[in-house]
């Protein structure tokens, strides 16, 4: 063997390979697991974390960033399980919760009882130990290109859930899937999550990432989802780990003909955030919409990725993301819309808007459509700038103080994505968490 | 209680106000009138504390006050009033929100407590109603999709809502019909008050057979150069501004 032709590797590549070597043996799963993970570590061992040279990871150079690998967290004792609890969720009511603690689905902590007709939901830890037919179809959405986070965490792949919403069944009550960091020392969560709506079925589903803000965590989730034919899926999603954390999450979709998916993303917390988000459009007739609210300030960077393929004719898609940055924060947005030759009377539309609020803030967005088909309709927009001073200006003759007055205004422009929530609960509980970030801004001049 | 004395103005290192004077006592109406462009707007603006205004001469006090130093939303605290010409639309911002955040402002300053939500309906569905303003339009965003003379009419709505102690009202009869004219001639009228002041900006005599002012004052490239009663507006209307400026020339 060659050694020069090897990469070089950091120390958290280094750190990664050693761990991966300890745990494979004791990961649970039959051999065509243990397979899928190696494929994957081998995958991740060529390419190495991403740098600002792979195209998708221009602006998250995730090889500076992540300097030291933390640990495995491994099941959380009685102590993080206690704290786990504690954390606040989101006060909407009549929401199903389950709880992951570090990464480990936690029974104590998550609502298992009475399970409509057609849903199920398992621990991926157990379904991969009892080979579950649910756990077979883990790792069967791939991104086009290597996606060196997403190989870690199919490497690592350990616990999580399953979530299945049989065919036809329409679910009243949301699903709140929690992942939350509880611990005083740094460690690294993974968590792997599948969900399956079935024909015609309908569903609202919540994620939310949360932990400490003192202790520098590194979080990997990927959620795989598969929307079939006519299903309803409303997916919302609130990203507010603590402030020292690493978050990095795959959002992996595909959709079946005539089916429609509602998304909408809060970003608010992490030190370093990556969320990416991956949707195939598989069949005719579906719909997307897409909506995110990026709320930065001190240091903070938080990097949101979409690929939206169209692969067939006749769907429709819309794109609405808003960043407010504050400090020197940085807000990255890359959105692609990929038309595919088949994908005619593709209707696709993205905006990107970035609201910089302080000088040393950076706004780095950008749209891209490949379009391979003739009979479309696509465009897109990107706009960023500061805070409009006449509008400012009119508020204040108003009477309003200035941080009121552009509290108004920064909820105006962030309140363009979070609207598109159709939960009533939990728009408001969004706009609400959003509306503590802004409190806080004002409290601090 | 307004005073302003010899005040120089530059917009963009333009000279706008040049020795510009006025002095408005307690429930006093002065009509300013004048040419486009002569600094009209200028005037009301830099009352209202708009940025981009450099005073380079003069003095403005205001209740005995310098107020030049002053925030404009400090200034609107004080109860100064500006009636925009063009309002702003605000998307985004709920009218109901808009309303209330600055009434609970102002009220705040001026050590009241804040209106209860009840209350706060009450009153703004009172007021709205006299103005002839639609509810449905208040459940809209500030002033998006509204009409020209709507934007005016909510402009006198949050001016009686905040019943300032100096009312500004730039050019608020342009883009109003007849008879909303009169409604909201009648809705300034109502706010007129021994210890409240007005100063009303416009080119037509029509709103000052509503609104009858105490002073009309005619304005021609940045200063003062007519003053009158109510008569004054009546010549205007007959022979043009030109006449006027030539003989104060
Ligand atoms: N921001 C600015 N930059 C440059 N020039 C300006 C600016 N604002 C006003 N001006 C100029 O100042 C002069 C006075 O403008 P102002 O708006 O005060 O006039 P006005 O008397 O209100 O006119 P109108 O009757 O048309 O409303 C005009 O010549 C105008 O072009
Ligand atoms: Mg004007």
């Amino acid at each position: 063997m060659n050694a020069d032709i090897r990469p070089i590797r950091t120390a958290a590549e280094q750190a990664l390979a050693t761990a991966y070597e300890d745990t494979k043996s004791r990961l649970p799963g039959g051999p065509e697991i243990a397979r899928l993970r190696d494929r994957a570590f081998s995958a991740f061992a060529d390419s190495g974390l991403p740098t600002r040279r792979v195209e998708e990871w221009k602006y998250t150079d995730l090889r500076t960033l992540l300097r030291e690998a933390a640990p495995l967290a491994g099941p959380p004792d009685a102590g993080a399980i206690a704290r786990a609890k504690e954390t606040v969720s989101l006060p909407v009511p009549n929401l199903r919760q389950i709880t992951l603690v570090n990464g480990s689905f936690v029974p104590e902590l998550s609502d298992l009882g009475d399970l409509e007709k057609k849903l199920t939901i398992l621990p991926l830890a157990r379904a991969l130990a009892e080979k579950h037919p649910l756990a077979g179809m883990i790792g069967k959405l791939r991104p086009e290109t290597h996606n060196a986070t997403l190989a870690l965490n199919t490497a690592f792949l350990n616990d999580g859930v399953l979530i299945e919403v049989g065919e036809g069944a329409v679910l009243e009550r949301p699903i709140y899937l929690r992942h939350v960091f509880a611990g005083g020392t740094v460690a690294a969560a993974f968590a792997r999550s599948l969900v399956v709506l079935g024909r015609a079925a309908a569903a609202t589903l919540v994620e939310s990432f949360e932990g400490p803000a003192e202790v520098a965590y590194q979080r990997n989730a990927v959620t795989e989802l598969h929307v079939a034919d006519r299903a309803n899926l409303s997916f919302v999603r609130l990203q507010a780990e603590g402030e020292s954390a690493l978050h990095i999450s795959s959002l992996l979709t595909e959709i079946a003909g005539g089916a429609e998916l509602s998304f909408a993303a809060l970003t608010l917390g992490a030190a370093v955030s990556r969320q990416n988000v991956s949707l195939h459009l598989a069949g005719e007739h579906t719909q997307i919409n897409l909506a995110g609210a990026t709320l930065l300030r001190g240091r903070q960077h938080a990097d949101n990725t979409l690929v939206l393929d169209h692969a067939v004719p006749n769907c429709t898609s819309r794109v609405t993301f808003r960043s407010v940055l504050d400090d020197t924060s940085r807000g990255v947005v890359q959105g692609r819309i990929v038309v595919r030759p088949d994908a005619q009377k593709t209707d696709a539309r993205m905006s990107l808007g970035s609201l910089l609020l302080a000088e040393g803030a950076e706004a780095d967005q950008k749209p891209e459509l490949e379009i391979f088909a003739d009979d479309v309709q696509c465009a897109h927009g990107a706009t960023s700038g500061a805070l409009d001073e006449q509008l400012l200006f009119y508020l204040l003759a108003r009477g309003i103080p200035r941080k009121q007055a552009e509290a108004l205004l920064i909820q105006a422009f962030f309140g363009a994505a979070l609207e598109q929530v159709r939960h009533e609960g939990l728009r408001e509980a969004l706009i609400d968490r959003a509306g503590k970030w802004l409190e806080l801004r004002e409290r601090a001049s | 209680m307004l005073e302003i004395k010899n005040l120089h103005v530059e917009v963009a290192d333009r000279k706008i106000l040049q020795g510009f004077n006025l002095k408005v006592g307690p429930g006093q109406v002065h009509a300013i009138m004048g040419p486009n462009g002569s600094g009209k707007s200028t005037l009301a603006y830099m009352l209202a504390g708009k940025p981009g205004y450099r005073i380079t001469d003069g003095s403005v006090t205001f209740d005995g006050e310098d107020i030049l130093e002053l925030a404009p939303d400090e200034r609107a605290a004080k109860g100064i009033f500006l009636a925009f010409q063009y309002p702003m639309e605000i998307p985004g911002v709920a009218s109901m929100v808009f309303l209330r955040t600055a009434l609970n402002a102002v009220r705040k300053r001026r050590g009241e407590p804040e209106l209860s939500t009840p209350d706060f309906l009450r009153l703004v569905r009172e007021k709205a109603k006299d103005l002839g303003i639609d509810q449905e339009m208040l459940k809209r965003a500030v002033n998006v999709g509204f009409s020209g003379g709507e934007k005016k009419r909510n402009e006198i709505l949050q001016m009686s809502l905040l019943e300032p102690k100096l009312c500004v009202l730039d050019e608020t009869d342009s883009g109003l019909d007849i008879d909303a004219l009169k409604v909201v001639a009648d809705g300034v009228n109502r706010l007129r008050s021994p210890s409240r002041s007005m100063i009303v900006i416009t080119h037509y005599q029509r709103l000052l057979d509503y609104i009858v002012p105490d002073f009309v004052h005619v304005m021609a490239k940045g200063r003062i150069v007519r003053c009158g009663g109510p008569d004054l507006a009546r010549e205007l209307e007959e022979r043009g501004y030109a006449a006027i400026e030539a003989e104060a020339a």
